[in-house]
């Protein structure tokens, strides 16, 4: 078992490698030079001059790159060509807010999309299924931003329940979770009804029937326990997603998170602060997408029997 | 010879046939599946006919200041936005705009997924192992943040959204062609093809997309879905289509200050993504029922 964990790590660090190669090298075809951006257009060229290759701008992108590498390993990601501060810093600054809306998401998703997948399962064509099945197919179709402007709209704007914009209290939090956690509560509670309807079809089942276990041992016990494991990664992997879907959700309800200071990076051509967002997004997203196979292997027996005899 | 080779090409052309018929009778059998096209093609007509229902410059482009933020009425059936344009216009060009950007999209990371995938496929060995890694590193990166960094480091605009878009779904295309030409490929017609002298081009063409084709043409379908939320929420943070070009996402971001007095200006566009995305959401959903019945359950 820790085998198992420690050579997922190892394998995470070329991921990473490459996911920063890919990253840099595609802010590598930003146009401009730094210095222009820091010092203005009507700046002495000469001074432009040095200060690009101060920055290394002139440096080969494998040189970059290595260097990239090397500082940020010393916790040194470079500093915003708009404010001179570290670049880190203000991201983890902005984390927590992201963090928590994707965090109280997934909660919100698991706790609503199981129970009614679990539901729609059990009673499979009833009026139940179907509403679920039909609000599933709308929730997963329409934009997430939009669902956002609606419920501002309508919980903000005419009934004043909640505050439209702002982080400052767990009432400004209300919208945004709902808003992010809705297509992928959808997603998960088809997910929970499909495999449901795998295991309740299945032999153990039946014989735990037979055997004269009541109704609700078996669907806790030998329904449950084997239509979650599924649901569980994808839970893990949604909640990747829902820290790149907080994106778009930041911005329609104006959080100070991280996305929000990453537009308007890109706004105000602030190479080093984009890079770094972007980067700080996928390796959060990767060391997630690691947790969830590590936890995977944990709870599943079958998975954790087969590394036993491996070993 | 020359006689029975042709007997059989004909048998198997048959042979053919009945099966796409079959596919196409389930899917038919399918009404939602079938809603789902016909409103599909109705966005279609409207997109490719958006010139002859509203002219693009006086109507969906320049501004009108006098006739502003007027409500919905038989001559603006869906009122006029901030700068004074008719909303009905502006939608039935952002149609246009959207959809195409939806449809290119997946057909040309399909066919650079499909070709990559099928070789990585069917040769196997370092190509596949590199290829792949390469893929597993490019999947790890979400799709938004991708498209994002692309846009940002290219700049905003119409063409610049199109490849990153098109970029960020190639992994995805790329994995499902290439799963899908694995099953195929040990076969053995595709040993029989190989015995008969045919080079690997057309192997790959000829028999194993064919055989392989049904994953990915649900998977292009609800591409074209997924693109068009993309690009719709790309432009709403201003890394999409730019202003004033009329898009369903820019759009929305425009007409936001006017929400409170005026939802009418973010509801309506919102709803027609949300439809177009729906009744495309169904097709797939048909069609993969259509193409695996055992599927489904």
């Amino acid at each position: 078992m820790f085998r198992y964990i420690l050579k997922r790590i190892l394998l995470l660090i070329p991921i990473i490698l490459g996911v920063l190669l890919v990253i840099l090298f595609i802010m590598e075809l930003t146009p401009g030079d730094p210095a222009t951006i820091m010092l203005g257009t009507q700046a002495n060229p000469a001074a432009v001059q040095a200060l690009n290759e101060e920055l290394g701008y002139y440096d080969p992108f494998p040189v970059k790159y290595f260097n990239y590498v090397k500082n940020a390993l010393q916790g040194d990601f470079g500093h915003s060509w708009q404010t001179g501060k570290p670049v880190f810093d203000a991201i983890l600054r902005r984390f927590p807010v992201t963090l928590k809306l994707a965090f109280y998401s997934v909660l919100l998703c698991a706790a609503v999309g199981i129970p009614l997948g679990v539901i729609s399962a059990k009673k499979q064509y009833s009026v139940l299924d179907m509403a679920c099945t039909s609000f599933a197919m709308v929730f997963t179709s329409m934009p997430r931003f939009w669902l956002g402007l609606l419920l501002v709209l309508l919980f903000s704007v005419h009934l004043g329940w909640v505050p439209p914009h702002g982080i400052g209290t767990w009432k400004h939090y209300v919208l945004p979770v709902v808003t992010l956690a809705a297509p992928t509560t959808a997603r998960i509670m088809r997910l929970t009804r499909s495999t449901m309807l795998e295991t309740i079809r299945q032999d153990y089942v039946r014989t735990a029937c037979a055997k004269g276990a009541s109704e609700r041992r078996i669907t806790v016990i030998h329904e449950l326990k084997n239509a979650l494991l599924p649901v569980i990664t994808y839970l893990g992997i949604e909640f990747g997603m829902l820290l790149s879907g907080a994106i778009l959700i930041e911005t329609v309800f104006s959080m100070q998170g991280i996305s929000t200071m990453m537009i308007n990076a890109i706004r105000m051509k602030d190479t080093p602060q984009v890079t770094a967002s972007i980067l700080f997004f996928a390796v959060l997203v990767c060391i997630t997408n690691l947790l969830v196979d590590v936890m995977y292997a944990v709870i599943d027996p079958r998975i954790r029997a087969k590394y036993a005899k491996a070993k | 010879m020359k006689v029975t080779q042709t007997g059989i090409q004909k048998s198997l052309r048959k042979a053919r046939r009945n099966r796409n018929a079959e596919i196409f009778r389930r899917f038919r059998k399918n009404k939602l599946a079938v809603i789902g096209l016909v409103v599909f093609l109705a966005f279609a007509v409207v997109a490719i006919c958006a010139d002859f229902i509203a002219d693009y410059e006086t109507e969906a482009i320049s501004m009108n200041p006098g006739n502003r933020l007027q409500k919905p009425s038989r001559e603006h059936l869906f009122g006029t936005d901030g700068a004074g344009r008719d909303q009905l216009a502006r939608i039935v060009h952002g149609a246009r705009v959207s959809l195409s950007i939806g449809f290119f999209t997946t057909l040309i990371s399909m066919v650079l997924g499909g070709l990559l995938g099928a070789m990585s496929g069917y040769y196997g060995g370092v190509f596949d192992e590199v290829l792949m890694r390469l893929m597993d590193i490019l999947l790890s990166i979400p799709v938004i943040l991708m498209s994002i960094a692309i846009v940002s480091a290219l700049g905003p605009s119409m063409m610049n959204l199109l490849i990153a878009i098109t970029i960020s779904q190639v992994p995805a295309f790329t994995r499902i062609v290439r799963s899908s030409v694995l099953t195929v490929v040990s076969e053995d017609y595709i040993e029989a093809a190989r015995v008969c002298g045919a080079r690997d081009f057309r192997i790959i063409v000829r028999e194993v997309l064919p055989n392989a084709i049904g994953p990915i043409i649900v998977q292009a379908t609800m591409s074209v879905a997924s693109m068009i939320l993309l690009a719709a929420g790309l432009s709403f943070i201003g890394l999409g289509i730019q202003p004033p070009q009329p898009e369903w996402g820019n759009m929305l971001s425009e007409s936001r200050e006017f929400m409170r007095d005026y939802p009418y200006l973010v509801v309506i566009p919102g709803i027609v993504i949300a439809i177009s995305v729906f009744s495309i959401n169904l097709i797939g959903d048909g069609l993969r029922d259509a193409l695996d019945p055992k599927l489904r359950n």
